[in-house]
């Protein structure tokens, strides 16, 4: 069985095309955070609501149906174990009236536990992860730009390097942007999709360039145009392949996987979707131009 | 044959290895026969999966300004952070509830005796002069003379019982003596060093606490209470007089660590101290005042507790101190880590402590494993159609390095959380990455006409470059996230590079050898890929 045979597409005449595509893509993302006053971040960054309830007789599983069914899906619940009562820690993001809401709703589904005084505590309660972690997470990832920008210059060319970082880039600004359109907030798992998908991207452009290293050498009379073109053609099976194994592992996290990893699910679909066509349709497109500018540029000398 | 033999050996020292880590999740507890000490210990499962336990801290805000009090709250819940981190807790929570409340939880249940010590550390260091023996006599003579006309105001438990006498008859029988040096009886000295015996420690405690009983103190003068050495049987605690004027604090140390002394002398040998480096600024102070006041002490005081005294012999250059001690490596290394994370901008109280539940439902847990499995077996059953026989291989080579994942994880006894096990399923996905691009090689290779003998080394070794340039990069992001990350990156990056290497390994090394059984064994003309 073989995905592509003998497949000649020629991906660097529509490259134009791609680099308009990804520039209005990443606009319109822009455009949606924006309108959304900036970028979402769930309770593990803004912080939220907590309730202490003492509720008797009653389940974690029923009380996170009851938060699910009136639209806390995020809400985290624990329940303190080394006491005689049934005593639970709720934790949301605190929308207007959320407390007030969440109350209500226990009420009428448990009126036999409800009927003292059953919350405990109800507070503001403080971000688990705070901004410093944002901060590290996108420092982090830069010097990663960086220092993968120096190895590839190492074992390619300047020029490589520089497009594989603008890709990872293009990758990381596209992402956020698609989070911003389908109103998927920041949390932390969110954050290590978004990790994940710089290490998938960067991983998948290397295979592409490695082949380009290899055909250049080879194919010593062919333009530059051909080669890349060949190049991409030939890897395109195991492009292919990567992507759907690793899509198959995410849906299956998408579809079993239940709620709580449902943002990290959905946002590695996007992160590797944008990833395998930043590896087919720009980073070597890049190096092409910068390539054919350079020749350009001596010629007129 | 040689290269044959080496990849046999390390195929097994990998799966010994594998096993040897996964024993007890695979057999659960641990069989009589093995020692405590070899048996690894089990895979640490984080709050969401497993629960763990809370602690309530208080921030004490008694003594802040009111326009202070938000920033000292935030700053001491930074501070904490940070000491938890350097304490290695992998994935805790911590999060500040309400005006000064911080909620810390923590994942399984050890230990957690000496992270609430340590989060309770103000963590204040400061160099104070020890006062001279004539100030040191003054100040002795002024709270005697206190004592003598007041003594009825304090409740000096001991100071009764030791005499067994009421009170009143033992002011009579001292009143003969014309003179009652109560303080002189409660801080004893003895060669120029002053300390309380044990069962008068609380005593001392309770006058040092009252404002009125402190007010006698000369001003600018200090009592502070010395480290108990657990070495005395007599249990005495040395007593400092300071100057109230901290010389030197720990704003400006640059550095700590825990060193191990190479002393000859058999009390301090081989015993670990903590070296402490101050910055430019810290360096010019600490010479200026070793400079002058030579022959005096200078106390290092941690938490309103002196550590050590030492006697200032020069003046000293380079900014550089020690502190010196009867210390465990523990109590050193517990020690850098409040050192190294600041101090408390306000007293900490440590409330209740309570155990948790996971924060997510068992049924969470269920379907995060259902997916796993489910994700695993497609991606297995996709290989396996698109490869056929060599997609085996694959599967084969992907089974050894889910065990070696979870294995690895155990070894640097990371926490696993269910976001955790998600990426362990995407390295899944991306591990078979290297197996297609070298079956993809190998397909190459045939299609020009190799025989199959070549076709699989010429596969291999041309992949190998790529698998290695495309890997390296990735462990290079992993490795920046573990360096500038804290807490849960750090844990993501330990899986990422954890899946990356041992999947270049089983792809590289294990499927090779798979292939070469297979190939020269049976001697096939057809390779099914």
């Amino acid at each position: 069985m073989q995905l592509f045979k003998d497949t000649n597409f020629d991906f660097m005449g529509v490259r134009k095309i791609c680099y308009f595509i990804s520039i209005a893509l990443i606009l319109i993302g822009f455009i949606s955070i924006a309108a959304h006053k900036g970028i979402k971040y769930n309770i593990d960054f803004t912080g939220g609501l907590m309730l202490q309830v003492e509720l008797e007789g009653v389940k974690v599983e029923q009380l996170r149906t009851v938060l699910s069914d009136i639209g806390f899906k995020d809400a985290e619940i624990q329940q303190i174990t080394n006491e005689d009562k049934e005593i639970f820690i709720l934790k949301t993001v605190s929308t207007e009236n959320a407390g007030d809401h969440i109350k209500e709703a226990l009420r009428t589904t448990f009126p036999e536990a409800t009927k003292g005084r059953f919350v405990i505590q109800e507070e503001e309660v403080g971000p688990k992860a705070g901004f410093e972690l944002r901060n590290q997470a996108i420092k982090a990832v830069l010097i990663a730009i960086i220092f993968i920008l120096i190895y590839i210059w190492i074992r390619f060319k300047f020029s490589w390097g520089i497009s594989a970082a603008v890709a990872l880039l293009h990758d990381t600004l596209l992402t956020i942007g698609m989070l911003s359109i389908l109103n998927i907030e920041i949390g932390m798992t969110v954050l290590a999709a978004l990790l994940t998908i710089v290490g998938y991207s960067i991983n998948d452009t290397i295979v592409i360039f490695d082949r380009i290293r290899d055909d250049i050498k080879i194919y010593r009379k062919e333009d530059e145009y051909r080669i890349f073109n060949r190049s991409i053609n030939s890897t395109l099976s195991r492009t292919a392949i990567t992507s759907i194994t690793t899509l198959v592992a995410d849906l299956a996290l998408l579809i079993w996987g239940g709620p709580v990893i449902r943002d990290f699910a959905l946002t590695l679909l996007i992160g590797i979707i944008i990833g395998t066509y930043s590896s087919v349709f720009i980073a070597s497109s890049l190096v092409l131009d910068t390539v054919v500018a350079y020749k350009n540029k001596s010629k007129k000398k | 044959m040689k290269k044959s033999k080496y990849r046999a050996t390390a195929i097994t020292i990998f799966l010994l290895l594998t096993l040897y880590f996964l024993a007890p999740l695979l057999i659960g507890e641990k069989p009589a026969f093995i020692s405590e000490k070899i048996w690894p210990g089990k895979l640490k499962l984080g709050l969401d999966l497993q629960g763990g336990s809370q602690i309530d801290l208080y921030v004490d805000l008694t003594d802040v300004p009111q326009k202070e009090q938000d920033s000292a709250v935030k700053s001491a819940l930074e501070v904490i952070r940070n000491r938890i981190d350097y304490f290695g807790v992998a994935e805790p929570s911590i999060q500040l509830v309400g005006e000064n409340k911080i909620v810390i939880q923590l994942p399984g249940l050890d230990d957690h005796e000496r992270a609430k010590e340590l989060i309770g550390k103000t963590a204040l260091l400061e160099f104070k002069l020890v006062l001279t023996p004539e100030e040191t006599k003054t100040v002795i003579n002024r709270l005697d003379a206190y004592l003598e006309k007041n003594i009825d105001l304090y409740n000096m438990t001991h100071l009764k019982d030791s005499s067994n006498t009421p009170l009143e008859i033992l002011e009579d029988s001292l009143e003969s003596n014309d003179k009652n040096n109560y303080f002189s009886m409660l801080v004893k000295s003895d060669m120029g060093r002053y300390y309380v015996a044990k069962e008068d420690k609380e005593d001392l405690k309770t006058l040092l606490a009252d404002s009125v009983f402190a007010a006698n103190i000369p001003s600018g003068y200090q009592i502070a209470f010395g480290r108990e050495d657990k070495q005395d049987s007599f249990g005495d605690t040395p007593i400092y007089f300071l100057n109230n004027k901290a010389e030197l604090e720990g704003k400006y140390l640059s550095e700590s660590s825990v060193r191990i002394s190479g002393d000859s002398d058999f009390r301090n040998a081989n015993k670990p101290y903590i070296s402490l480096k101050f910055n430019r600024e810290g360096s010019r102070i600490f010479e200026r005042v070793t400079g002058s006041n030579i022959n005096r002490s200078l106390a290092i005081v941690l938490d309103n507790t002196v550590y050590v005294a030492p006697n200032i012999q020069d003046r000293i250059r380079g900014g550089e101190a020690q502190i010196t001690g009867q210390f465990t490596l523990e109590e050193c290394n517990d020690l850098v880590i409040v050192l190294k994370a600041g101090n408390l901008p306000a007293p900490v109280n440590i409330g209740k402590t309570s155990s948790i539940g996971p924060s997510l439902g068992a049924d969470s847990i269920r379907s995060g494993l259902m997916a796993g499995i489910f994700g695993v077996l497609l991606v297995v059953l996709f290989i396996i159609i698109y490869y056929k026989a060599s997609g085996v291989n694959a599967a084969i080579a992907l089974s050894l390095n889910i065990g070696f994942i979870f294995a690895a994880l155990t070894a640097f006894n990371a926490t696993l959380t269910l976001p955790g096990i998600a990426g362990i399923i995407l390295t899944i996905g991306m591990a078979v990455d290297a197996n297609v691009l070298i079956f993809e090689r190998i397909r190459e290779e045939l299609r020009a006409g190799k025989t199959i003998r070549n076709a699989i080394d010429n596969g291999f070794s041309r992949a190998t470059v790529t698998i290695l340039d495309s890997n390296i990069t990735t462990l290079i992001t992993a490795a920046i996230l573990y360096q500038f990350g804290t807490g849960a990156i750090r844990g993501f990056a330990v899986t990422l590079s954890v899946g990356i290497l041992s999947s270049m390994f089983t792809s590289i090394v294990v499927s090779n050898a798979i292939f070469d059984n297979f190939v020269t064994n049976k001697n096939r003309d057809k390779l099914s890929i």
